[in-house]
């Protein structure tokens, strides 16, 4: 194999450990006053965009920020619960720069690029500072100083939180950083503006066509730099734990005009969320990994058992993590918990009304806090109802949000019953390749946070994807724009007359007034439905080849009914809901089509991608280093048509072995 | 569908074409409704119906669903996210309900969240009241070490409960001078709370007390009806100590 001349990665030379630190002090500078003249578009307000379009504001440059929700603060960023990683090593626990790399690097199955994971590492600990000087109210012991849990696939305790709503108080953090500029006149915001296509002159990304959602104007936007920092695409599966807007639209334009796809198969299957309950249902909920950290995973020992879980003794209970993977226990990675639980599912010793469904199961969690309160304020006859009271209270402080939101869906009380859990869609490592300074292949257009393929390989770590947009915002892009923007200083005010603009505003404008003229019987929301469906059966949390070929030919005869069949009520110049979830749709199908495709390119499984044909005798996925260690990334060339570039990937530092977390 | 979806209701909702055209009720009889169905997927199911009908659906604000990022908001049955204590909208679910009600259903009422169409309202204010002060003005880079700045765990949880503000309007929605102050309040005491808010404290009062009057939300005469709504609880405290800040900080300063 040889990597892609297409795909220079651009990594520093050096050792790993000095990579970073020398580039960042030899990253051409931009000087103040050429600063004010250079404009910076950034797409997208979570985590990643926020950070980024307030810190690029402090340095001086012009920005304008873009987000389809009413204010910035919404962004989907806000809904992360569990955690955010750094390795700080405050509890003592041999934690390091080091280990925290290793860990995302192994977690991710080997997949990723080290150089660019060892970065993130190096950066974890400044983004906690940055944070905690925002007043961020992470959670503090009695001595004042922040306190940390565990998240799956470590064994270290290096995960920040604020109770379990740690993505709002970053992202308000974030958000108000960005406020503070907009306020100052730095930043120009633009919410309820959806970008529709990137500007590509002379092979430089110079801006972006955005819609006005509530006007329906087309606006023009030039810039010297685009940023895409718009999420990820997990609602490809139209049931996901993502928020109802998050989509993928954004960046696919930015594919269709030439940025390479990496790794679109990789997705995240979540082990713990709220099962499906009916056909109405619009979207699943998560039930945050952090509940892991106390919670015990169980189902009956016996098939298609119907008695209620408290009727079930303890030696007729399968703790199947515990007993699969007696070091890591209820704290395996993701992807293997989810596979461990579908395993059980399918074989018939789920729970529930659905048999779709394992308990999390958090008894011996409260009499064990309990035990440890009777303990501190010495009450050494505690009855056990005392004890499960204390235990309650402590559960409540840690995760009583959670429980609130489980009991509010399901109308079952979880510290009475345990919950019932399954896994579900929630977060996509494929994404927009991009090189160590995030740029795409496309000149001039970087993509951040969970838009780009990154840093997480196969297979995403818990409460690193917080780490990863606010390392790529606050502090990667920053100085990796330089090596771009340097050269930019001559370019002068960039055109919205430029041809290319309406040439490009001409095809938005086409594609929408297509939507609206099919006239067709069928909704977006349907046909959205339906491709979910294809996605979950067939490209979900196991795959193979011949399941694969049928999905691809599946969703092209829905994108044909899709264009032929489609019904759009409304107009294009006003709000208009229908019209932006068709044109998201549109894209998914599209997007749909891809995901196979790389599925069934990777002969192998790794991480999140499993395909059943390559697995080991215990069902553990099985990897095949020698012919798929490489990154895939695809190339548009026009409908249902890519071409396959490999990056190699190259593992210096780490010793490449079967993840074992037994 | 499902096998329990047999609760029946009717809707009275709120539709206006846009700000510049007058709005009125529409009802709508709407069946098959579960009462495992949250408050907005029983809309996404009248919405698919109209769709299919070739009306327009109704526009909502919506985006986490999870009662977080305070996209939604409503009046249903003249209350500010519906009957529940400490829900939004999107959290409610329709076990809430009985079959055979009438619902009402009607954007946020507020000068100074105009509505844009439907039950979709105009919530930029309060962006502009944060951006007139509601943050620690610590450039990227410029922060030392986290933990040598302890926190007392109660100030820490306090701010806590107080930054847990979701940005809804709920509050303003609920008061009858639609005033923002159970908002405005939440944020200052979060950062009054702590260390790192104590530089600029009394500027950050005055400012954003001025942008919030200069928005058009009204005074607060301490009814208390904002906190009762506030689907995260938002304390009536916070108000207290904004007063106190607010005063403070007119007593010391003149800039305003
Ligand atoms: C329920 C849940 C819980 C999670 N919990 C955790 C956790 O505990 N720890 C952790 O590390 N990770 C967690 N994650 C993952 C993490 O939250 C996300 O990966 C991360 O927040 C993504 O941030 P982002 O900035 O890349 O994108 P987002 O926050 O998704 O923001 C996308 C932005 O782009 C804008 N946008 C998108 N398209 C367009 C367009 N076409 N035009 C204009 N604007 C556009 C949107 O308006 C929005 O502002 C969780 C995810 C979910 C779903
Ligand atoms: S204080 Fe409460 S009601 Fe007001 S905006 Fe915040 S969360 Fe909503
Ligand atoms: S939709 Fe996010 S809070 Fe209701």
């Amino acid at each position: 194999m040889a990597t892609s001349p297409l795909l220079d990665a651009k990594i520093p030379a050096g050792p790993l450990e000095d990579k970073w630190n020398r580039y960042r002090s030899s990253v051409p500078l931009v000087n103040p006053a050429n600063k004010r003249r250079l404009e910076i578009i950034v797409v997208g307000t979570g985590l990643a965009g926020a950070s980024a379009a307030a810190t690029l504001a402090e340095l001086g440059y012009k920005v304008k920020a873009f987000c389809f929700q009413d204010s910035p603060r919404r962004a989907h960023s806000i809904a992360a619960q569990g955690g955010i990683n750094a390795a700080k090593n405050y509890q003592n626990d041999g934690d390091s720069i080091y280990r925290l790399f290793y860990d995302t690097v192994k977690g991710g199955d080997y997949r990723s690029r080290e150089s660019n994971v060892y970065r993130l590492a190096e950066v974890s600990g400044s983004i906690i500072d940055q944070c905690v000087a925002q007043g961020v109210p992470f959670a503090r012991e009695y001595g004042g100083l922040l306190s940390n849990r565990s998240f799956g696939g470590v064994q270290v305790q290096r995960t920040f939180y604020a109770a379990g709503q740690t993505g709002q108080q970053l992202l308000l953090g974030a958000y108000s950083a960005l406020e503070r500029q907009v306020g100052m006149g730095t930043v120009k915001m633009y919410s309820r503006h959806e970008m529709l296509d990137v500007v590509v002159i002379d092979g430089k990304c110079r801006g972006i066509i955005a819609r006005n959602m509530v006007t329906g104007e087309l606006e023009r936007h030039a810039g010297h730099a685009v940023l895409i920092c718009s999420g990820g695409y997990g609602n490809v599966f139209y049931l996901s734990t993502n928020a109802m807007g998050s989509n993928v639209t954004a960046a696919w334009k930015a594919h269709k005009r030439g940025a390479f796809f990496g790794n679109p198969c990789f997705t995240q299957i979540h082990p713990t969320c709220i099962p499906v309950s009916g056909e109405h249902q619009s979207k699943l909920t998560l039930m945050s990994e952090s509940l892991r950290n106390d919670g015990r995973i169980w189902v009956p020992k016996k098939q298609n058992d119907n008695r209620i879980p408290s009727a079930i003794p303890e030696d007729e209970r399968d703790y199947y993590l515990e007993r699969r993977y007696p070091a890591f226990g209820n704290l395996v990675p993701r992807d293997i918990a989810s596979r461990a639980a579908k395993e059980r599912c399918d074989a018939g010793y789920g729970v529930g009304p659905s048999k779709m469904a394992v308990y999390l199961d958090y008894t011996s969690a409260i009499e064990r806090y309990g035990r440890g309160e009777a303990n501190k304020n010495n009450l050494f006859n505690a009855t056990p109802e005392q004890i499960t009271v204390m235990g309650k209270a402590v559960v409540k402080e840690k995760y009583g949000n959670l429980f609130d939101m489980y009991k509010q869906i399901t109308g079952e009380d979880p510290y009475e019953v345990p919950m019932r859990i399954y896994p579900a869609v929630h977060y996509t490592m494929g994404g927009i390749w991009v090189d160590y300074n995030l740029m795409t292949t496309v000149p001039g257009l970087y993509a951040l946070g969970e838009a780009n393929f990154s840093d997480h390989g196969a297979n995403r770590l818990g409460a690193s994807a917080l780490m990863q947009g606010l390392a790529d915002g606050y502090f990667v892009i920053p100085y990796t724009i330089g090596a771009y923007l340097a050269n930019e200083i001559r370019s002068g005010d960039i055109s919205t007359n430029h041809e290319a603009f309406d040439q490009t505003e001409r095809d938005v404008r086409e594609r929408i007034e297509k939507l609206l003229s099919i006239q067709g019987k069928t909704s977006p929301e349907h046909f959205h439905r339906r491709l979910g469906k294809i996605m979950w059966d067939k490209c979900g949390m196991a795959r193979n080849a011949k399941g694969l070929q049928e999905a691809i030919q599946e969703i092209r005869a829905l994108r044909k009914e899709f264009w032929s069949d489609l019904r759009v009520v409304g107009t294009a110049n006003e709000l208009n809901p229908e019209l932006d979830r068709a044109g998201r749709v549109a894209d998914f199908i599209e997007l749909g089509e891809l995901m196979c495709l790389d599925a069934l390119n990777r002969n192998e499984s790794c991480g999140g991608h499993f395909r059943e044909e390559y697995q080991t005798e215990d069902g553990e996925a099985l990897r095949d280093d020698e012919n798929y260690m490489y990154v895939a990334a695809w190339q548009y060339l026009g409908e249902s048509q890519w071409e396959l570039h490999k990056e190699d990937l190259e593992y210096e530092n780490i010793k490449i072995a079967q993840r074992s977390y037994k | 569908m499902d096998a329990n979806a047999n609760m029946h209701l009717t809707l009275n909702v709120w539709r206006q074409r846009n700000n510049s055209t007058e709005g009125g009720f529409v009802t709508y009889e709407v069946s098959d409704v579960s009462p495992d169905m949250s408050f907005l997927e029983m809309l996404d199911v009248l919405n698919e119906r109209l769709v299919h009908e070739g009306k327009e659906p109704i526009a909502f604000d919506h985006d986490c669903r999870e009662g977080i990022c305070g996209s939604c908001s409503m009046y249903i049955n003249g209350r500010p996210h519906g009957p529940l204590k400490g829900v939004a909208t999107c959290q409610l679910h329709m076990r809430s309900f009985k079959s055979g009600d009438t619902i009402a259903i009607e954007p946020w009422r507020a000068v100074a969240f105009p509505v844009i169409k439907d039950l979709v309202t105009d919530r930029t204010a309060f962006d502009r009241i944060i951006a007139s002060g509601g943050f620690v003005s610590v450039n990227t880079g410029n922060a030392r070490d986290a933990n040598s700045i302890p926190v007392r765990k109660e100030n820490a949880d306090d701010a806590f409960m107080a930054a847990s503000c979701i940005g809804c309007g709920a509050c303003v929605a609920a008061c009858k001078n639609s005033s923002a102050m159970l908002f405005v309040s939440a944020k200052i005491s979060q950062l009054a709370l702590l260390p790192q808010g104590q530089t600029e404290r009394k500027i950050r009062a005055e400012k954003m007390v001025a942008q919030m009057d200069s928005e058009g939300f009204g005074a607060c005469s301490n009814t208390g009806a904002c906190s009762a709504e506030c689907p995260k609880e938002i304390s009536l405290d916070t108000i207290a100590r904004t007063n106190r800040e607010y005063l403070g900080a007119k007593m010391t300063s003149s800039a305003v």
